[in-house]
């Protein structure tokens, strides 16, 4: 068996489903069609007034117009020079590329123990990773800000971005998931040839988990560069320090009613997002039903 | 990609020539021990810790500058009891586990279930539902906000080209949780996903054995497709119940946006719930107990509460976690 037809059977790939040719009339197709487009029209449409109002002054979009005129890209300028926009995203950069790189260190190797080597209470680490995973956020928030707090390192994105250094539940429940869909056979295998177990890791898990490891990765990029919670409780003190999510948030209040400005910036703080899904779409799609659990 | 074979006849099996039996199971353990440790600390340091440490703080007086001081039941005597606003912000998440939820899972369904139909452009719909979920929260709002602004927003524009004289969404009271509800619908495009997967998974052949039963397609759905997705759907409800519990951060960036307010730091607290409490989650008022008025105990005594009612829903969910984990039935 060659590696892509691993992948192919162990990823969750969605498959082609060969339906039954029934006697569906005509007029249900139709009327099936019809919605997808109704709901595609509605489901697009937020994304183009956003784009649109985009281009507009700041009066026309009191005006409640909807095509801009004259079309402004000087708005996406603006956004430039007059805020610390490169700053945000910069600090943006820096959360989520660090925050993923400390997450994969830590996580991968944990996540391979637990779904290849017999280890004691396994369950109760497993039990102990889904609990801490799902678990609100703000369950924990008082007793680790005062943690930070003593550190001095409130006021700082630090807090976020450290604790990946010490695994992440998501990504470890993730990466567990995508483990066990490797034959221990392999595994084995390399045990037999006399790999040490690290190199077992580095050199036959790891190269076959790499769909998993690209999806937990991704997520948890996202999970950063999406963050509001996270900032607004340790950062929102110093602007030097805003995340360009959270700094949208602030944005309007701070810049009264110029929505063509503000609709600018949410454009721009969407691109990088749907760029990086279109380049990895199918790690995507995988991680997600993998993390969806089939039943 | 191909996993390349040991060059070499490895260095501690000549070592030991003829050795017979498995080898020592010993490097394993210690190669184990060593590659857990720092998700174990994680555990414990972000996880363990906090949880016995809320416990505690909730029964103290803590500001962060002085040291913490025992008062016994009171912040639970206050929470229950005089709190002006717990019970708002209480009912305020109740009201999007019940409604938030099932319409998300509801909607998902629906669309998953016309793209597992749809033969053509399949991938074309899956993407074009499935991207609002991508987009970050924060630009989400934002941009809803924006779309049902009272007076200049394109939904009124439209309605009022229908004659339709348009609500003011975010800025009312009453409509401002229902505004969020339309939001929760367009980003749920997640759950689509998953639903899609398990629908694609039901086996051909339980349709065609229903077929020849002389089922209808109504008949199909309950008796084949139904069973086969219900530990997906119980699993999607449980998680997304757990999500509503902390909804957090659309409930506050809407207040904050269609107030108009400055919205900075410490401000954040005087534009949560806009409009008149209506957007006031529990997590959000435990933010403004504790980490904009600083009474760390009296927040810890809120989260305890999450805690505790978040549990029963996680127990629902770990007694389900044979799903996640076929080998640990036993």
């Amino acid at each position: 068996m060659t590696m892509t037809e691993t992948r192919r059977l162990t990823a969750g790939d969605v498959p082609k489903r060969t339906r039954v040719r029934g006697r569906k009339s005509w007029l249900l197709w139709v009327a099936e069609n019809s919605i997808l487009c109704a709901l595609g029209v509605i489901f697009i449409a937020p994304v183009i007034f956003v784009f649109l109002t985009s281009l507009m002054s700041s009066d026309q979009t009191l005006t409640g117009a909807l095509l801009p005129d004259p079309w402004r890209w000087q708005n996406y300028a603006d956004a430039f020079t007059g805020t610390p926009l490169v700053r945000w995203f910069g600090n943006s950069a820096l959360y989520a590329v660090l925050a993923t790189v400390f997450m994969l260190l830590s996580s991968v190797p944990a996540a391979y123990v637990l779904a290849k080597i017999r280890i004691p209470f396994a369950n109760v680490i497993f039990v102990a990773i889904i609990v801490a995973m799902l678990l609100p956020p703000q369950v924990t928030a008082v007793p680790v800000y005062i943690m930070w707090a003593k550190l001095n390192l409130t006021g700082t994105l630090w807090p976020l971005i450290l604790p990946n250094l010490l695994g992440d539940a998501f990504s470890i429940f993730l990466l567990r998931q995508f483990f066990l869909t490797i034959p221990t056979e392999y595994i084995d295998a390399a045990r037999m040839d006399g790999c040490s177990e690290w190199k077992v890791l580095v050199r036959v898990a790891v190269p076959m988990a790499k769909p998993g490891i690209a999806a937990a990765g991704i997520f948890l990029f996202f999970k950063a560069w999406n963050d509001y919670f996270g900032p607004l409780l340790y950062a929102s003190e110093d602007p030097s320090w805003w995340p360009v999510s959270y700094a949208l948030a602030t944005f309007r209040g701070t810049h009264g009613t110029d929505w063509g400005l503000t609709m600018a910036l949410t454009m721009l703080v969407m691109v990088p997002v749907v760029i990086v899904f279109f380049f990895a779409q199918r790690t995507f799609v995988e991680g997600i039903t993998l993390s969806g659990v089939k039943g | 990609m191909t996993i390349a074979p040991p060059r070499r006849a490895p260095g501690r099996a000549a070592a030991l020539p003829g050795s017979p039996g498995p080898r020592s199971r010993k490097p394993r353990r210690v190669f184990a021990a060593v590659m857990l440790t720092p998700a174990l600390l994680g555990l414990v340091i972000f996880f363990v810790y906090p949880l016995i440490a809320s416990v505690y703080f909730s029964f103290t007086r803590y500001d962060l500058v002085s040291d913490p001081e025992w008062i016994g039941w009171r912040n639970y005597e206050y929470l229950f009891t005089k709190d002006p606003k717990v019970w708002t912000a209480a009912l305020n998440t109740l009201w999007f586990v019940v409604f938030l939820t099932p319409t998300k899972i509801v909607t998902a369904l629906c669309v998953a279930g016309l793209l597992a139909r749809a033969k053509r452009a399949a991938g074309f719909w899956r993407t074009l539902f499935y991207l609002p979920a991508l987009v970050p929260p924060v630009a989400s709002v934002v941009s809803f906000v924006f779309l049902f602004n009272p007076g200049t927003g394109p939904v009124n524009q439209i309605l009022s080209f229908f004659g339709i004289d348009g609500p003011l969404w975010f800025n009312d009271p009453s409509l401002a949780k229902p505004s969020l509800l339309l939001l929760g619908i367009w980003v749920m495009g997640d759950i689509m996903v998953i639903f899609l997967a398990a629908l694609l998974d039901v086996p051909t052949e339980q349709y065609e054995a229903a077929s020849l039963d002389g089922a209808n397609g109504a008949q199909k759905v309950r008796y084949v497709t139904l069973p086969n997705i219900v530990p997906v759907l119980i699993f999607a409800l449980i998680t997304g119940i757990i999500a509503a519990l902390q909804y957090f951060t659309e409930a506050a960036v809407a207040s904050g946006v269609a107030s108009g307010k400055a919205t900075v730091g410490e401000g954040t607290g005087m534009t949560l719930g806009y409009p008149n409490g209506s957007l006031l989650t529990f997590t959000e008022w435990l933010y403004v107990r504790g980490f904009a008025n600083y009474q760390l105990g009296y927040a810890s005594a809120l989260a305890v509460l999450l805690f505790v009612v978040a549990a029963v829903f996680l127990v629902l969910l770990l007694r389900k976690v044979s799903a996640f984990n076929p080998e640990s039935r036993s």
